[in-house]
């Protein structure tokens, strides 16, 4: 256990002082997960831990207090989200899942390599939990880091239906701390995820209540001028899109919660001051990034998607959906710091404080401007309706032919904060610059496949993107992502298979390659054994956070031999990203996109690796 | 004619039941039994758009509405479109100047193509004459964002005429939305029961001023100009009315 002399040290007193206020408040009455005490985790405080490696969950839909209000999220073992699972590297799990609903259930352990029959996804790793029955899963434990599990079955997750995974290592780690806390992202909604899609789909601005205006309008002719501004927004119209466009379900339904607390809960996380936390972040909802940042703090990135990368200390990083950072603080003052999370449409935030002792409250930073898509989102969508883009060359559109110039800036991104701009021009140039991104496949292939870890062209791995400023504060990029030591399997990629992310904003349909899980025929193959290149082309103007089940990514961001690898990778409007699949896990597997509605939408297929 | 139409419509119903059933195909190749990952669903919508009280600048105040539904998939969903009046104190029934079912399918990301049956008459009553139509239509949205709904309609009787749609929407605050609207419609004959002539028959321009109390609840005020045109506004001239018209609306826009 690398953590507890100092959970140790703290005084009986406080244990008490903390365990009464839980008792009172939460964790006696089952509300909240347990897990989420203040004191952080360790021996001096087990409750609502579920220590591996045999473990049971119980999985129901009960009535619970959420910001207040009353609502019914599904619930493991009594609270929502559920109990910690704690395993040890080396173990043999074995856990078993009740199915205490209605209707069928499943509970995938996320970033886990397992045999693909205890994967849990229904349909593709078994047929899913039924109600009244237990499912077991067992296998051997032989990775480590942070993780977390979840429903894979309809729309379940946006119930609630997560929780953390931490599993430690058998060799110490290459980072040491003194105490550690979990912070898991959710986003929660009162509407029922069937009407939250039904809204989608109906209209799929729904829930976009950050639309530009005729106020705004004005406000960018007085700065920018006539021309320049109806330049802008004739751009998006005639694309039939909203640069403002960032989120699909956004904070006008959703309450964005810390560890299952509403921001007016004040979750908090104590610390003694000169102690080095880790803190295990995990994004757990259903559509939502967030930017987290910890105002005073820097935060050293030590394990991303729980792989252990070369440390990176920055101010902010953005996390995608089912990622998962580990960074360490090391708070020194005997203050209250804010953990904040901003939704990356800055609709709303999730947050909590890091203090000395219970009670405390720093200042929550006011939330930013909403930023505006910028080129790249645009010159991505051209791929998507080809009638649209041939009679669309570059010089016609406004803006583009002084993507270089400082006033393009502005008309290119309007109304955005300042900060915020600088970060979106060089994306947009970089999609300017080499319009050719669109099609870079073919002369690069002609040559033979580009050598192991080089970055393709139209990857913006420099780029943290929208709406976040690198040059503001020291923001997370995937480019800083470096493995702590090269991982095993060395061997170049002996082919490329090229996925394009395609969607229908207007329908809210969302697909690879433009078909729809249900359009296509047969899973895709994998040759076992084989060492794969996996591109994805992002043609729609949204992020996906891209997952593969069983198998690691290894991100081609140009790290060399310290090459990192990802469970879930964040694809940006317009951009490219490759990665290296070592296809070693025979068994069918999922394949999707981890935005819950988009996943359910289409974008999913199977892999079968044989 | 009818006969065509009951043809469009069957030809509808089973197109759209055929979807149904090509959802079920297999994208894996896992153990019957297990079903699928991911399933297709079915989803549905009621638009009323307009549902408004009309005062014209005739002492011909009115209600009027014009609501549009569908269910369905992806590609195929079945619509049902009406519009009409109930024209006040005339001691008349409300009447639909269309109501139309139709079988639609998306041939493009933003174009569904519909076809199907309308009629145009009195609701259980004798008050209106009737007919019945064969439609065929596109309804989607234009660069620029304007939504548009085309309509070209042969009636039982072998009249043809063609109908345009036109809205945009512009955005004055999050929640206070100024709608223009333009509509228009043509005929390729004289059908002296509908007051229909030979070509262009009228324009109709209309701005509306909406507060969305929630994207489903939004009340309205707005206002409309109308014009005749050709042998439309001549007999019109006969009868002594006017070519010429404008009113003022006020109403809600609802959908379920």
């Amino acid at each position: 256990m690398p953590l507890s002399p100092a959970v140790s040290m703290l005084s009986r007193r406080q244990l008490l002082k903390v365990a009464s206020a839980l008792g009172l408040s939460t964790a006696a009455l089952g509300l909240r997960p347990a897990w989420a005490n203040p004191v952080g985790l360790g021996r001096g405080h087990p409750q609502g831990v579920e220590q591996g490696p045999e473990i049971s969950l119980a999985i129901r839909r009960e009535t619970r207090t959420i910001a207040g209000k009353t609502g019914r999220p599904i619930t493991l073992n009594g609270t929502s989200p559920g109990p910690l699972i704690r395993l040890r590297e080396g173990q043999e799990a074995v856990l078993r899942v009740t199915n205490l609903l209605e209707e069928q259930t499943s509970a995938h352990w996320h970033g886990f390599l397992l045999p693909p029959e205890m994967d849990g996804v229904p349909g593709v790793s078994f047929a899913g939990i039924a109600p009244g029955e237990t499912f077991t899963a067992r296998f051997p434990v032989s990775q480590n880091g942070t993780y977390w599990y979840h429903s894979h079955s309809g729309l379940q997750e946006q119930l609630g239906h997560a929780g953390p995974i931490i599993i430690d290592a058998a060799e110490p780690e290459p980072f040491v701390y003194d105490r550690e806390h979990v912070l898991l992202l959710t986003d929660w909604t009162f509407e029922d995820p069937k009407d939250v899609f039904r809204h989608l789909k109906v209209s799929e601005g729904y829930y976009n209540r950050q639309e530009r205006t005729i106020a705004d309008f004005f406000a960018d002719v007085a700065k920018n001028g006539v021309a320049d501004t109806l330049a802008q927004r004739s751009m998006w119209a005639q694309m039939r899109m909203s640069s403002r466009d960032l989120a699909d379900v956004t904070g006008t339904t959703y309450i964005f919660l810390m560890n299952g607390h509403a921001p007016q809960d004040n979750w908090t996380a104590l610390f003694k001051p000169g102690e080095k936390i880790r803190l295990r972040v995990i994004n757990g909802s259903a559509m939502s990034y967030f930017d987290v940042r910890i105002p005073g703090l820097t935060m050293t990135v030590v394990a991303a998607d729980g792989q252990p990368v070369q440390p990176v200390p920055v101010d902010e990083f953005r996390i995608a959906v089912a990622e998962t950072y580990d960074v360490l603080v090391e708070p020194e003052a005997d203050r209250a710091y804010t953990l904040f999370a901003e939704s990356m449409d800055r609709s709303g935030y999730a947050r909590g404080t890091l203090a000395p002792r219970l009670g405390m409250a720093a200042p929550i930073p006011p939330r930013r401007s909403i930023p505006d898509r910028g080129m790249e989102a645009m010159s991505a969508h051209g791929s998507m309706d080809h009638s649209d883009v041939q009679d669309r060359d570059h010089a016609a559109m406004p803006g583009t032919d002084h993507a270089g110039t400082p006033g393009t800036d502005h008309s290119a991104m309007q109304g955005m904060d300042h900060s915020a701009m600088q970060g979106m021009d060089h994306a947009a140039m970089q999609g300017m610059a080499f319009p050719g991104d669109k099609n870079p496949a073919p002369a690069s292939r002609s040559r033979g496949l580009l050598p192991a870890g080089t970055a393709q062209p139209g990857s913006h791995y420099d780029q943290p993107g929208i709406g976040i400023d690198p040059a503001a504060r020291r923001v997370l990029v995937y480019r800083d992502l470096k493995a702590y030591a090269p991982w095993p399997d060395r061997r170049p990629p002996g082919r490329e298979l090229e996925l394009q992310l395609t969607g229908n904003m207007k329908r809210y349909m969302w697909s690879f390659d433009g078909m729809k899980f249900s359009e296509v025929n047969g899973p895709i193959h994998f040759e076992h054994g084989e060492r794969l290149r996996l591109i994805f082309t992002n043609t729609t103007m949204m992020e996906h956070p891209i997952h593969l089940h069983g198998m690691w990514m290894e991100l081609e961001n140009g790290a060399g031999e310290l090459i990192p690898r990802k469970h879930t990778l964040n694809i940006k409007p317009g951009e490219r990203v490759s990665a290296l699949v070592s296809a070693d896990a025979p068994g069918l597997w999922a394949f999707h996109c981890h935005l819950l509605y988009h996943m359910d939408a289409g974008m999913f297929r199977v892999v079968r690796v044989a | 004619m009818r006969f065509t139409t009951r043809i469009l419509f069957g030809v509808g119903t089973l197109a759209l039941v055929s979807t149904a059933q090509a959802q079920t195909n297999s994208s894996h190749d896992a153990p019957p039994g297990w079903g699928l990952p991911m399933t297709e669903h079915n989803f549905g919508t009621l638009l009323v758009d307009r549902l408004e009280y009309v005062w014209t600048d005739e002492n011909k105040d009115a209600i009027a509405w014009d609501f549009q539904g569908w269910y369905g998939g992806d590609f195929q969903r079945l619509y049902i479109k009406g519009e009409g009046k109930n024209r006040q104190g005339d001691g008349e029934d409300a009447e639909f100047e269309t109501l139309d079912l139709l079988y639609s399918h998306l041939i493009a990301d933003f174009w569904e193509l519909q076809g199907g049956i309308g009629y145009q008459g009195g609701i259980a009553s004798s008050d209106h004459p009737e007919r019945t139509f064969a439609v065929i239509g596109l309804l989607g949205t234009i660069p620029y964002q304007f939504e548009v709904d085309t309509a070209l309609r042969v009636s039982d009787e072998g009249d043809v005429s063609a109908s345009l749609e036109a809205e945009y929407e512009i955005r004055m605050t999050q929640r206070v939305i100024l709608q223009p609207r333009v509509e228009a419609e043509a005929a390729t004959s004289d059908v002296e029961e509908f007051s229909v002539v030979r070509g262009l028959n009228y324009t109709r321009a209309g701005m509306r001023l909406r507060y969305e109390v929630t994207r489903k609840l939004a009340p309205y005020i707005g206002t409309y100009w109308e014009k005749q045109y050709g042998k439309t506004a001549e007999l019109t001239r006969e009868a002594l009315g006017e070519t010429e018209g404008s009113g003022v609306v006020a109403g809600v826009r609802m959908w379920f």
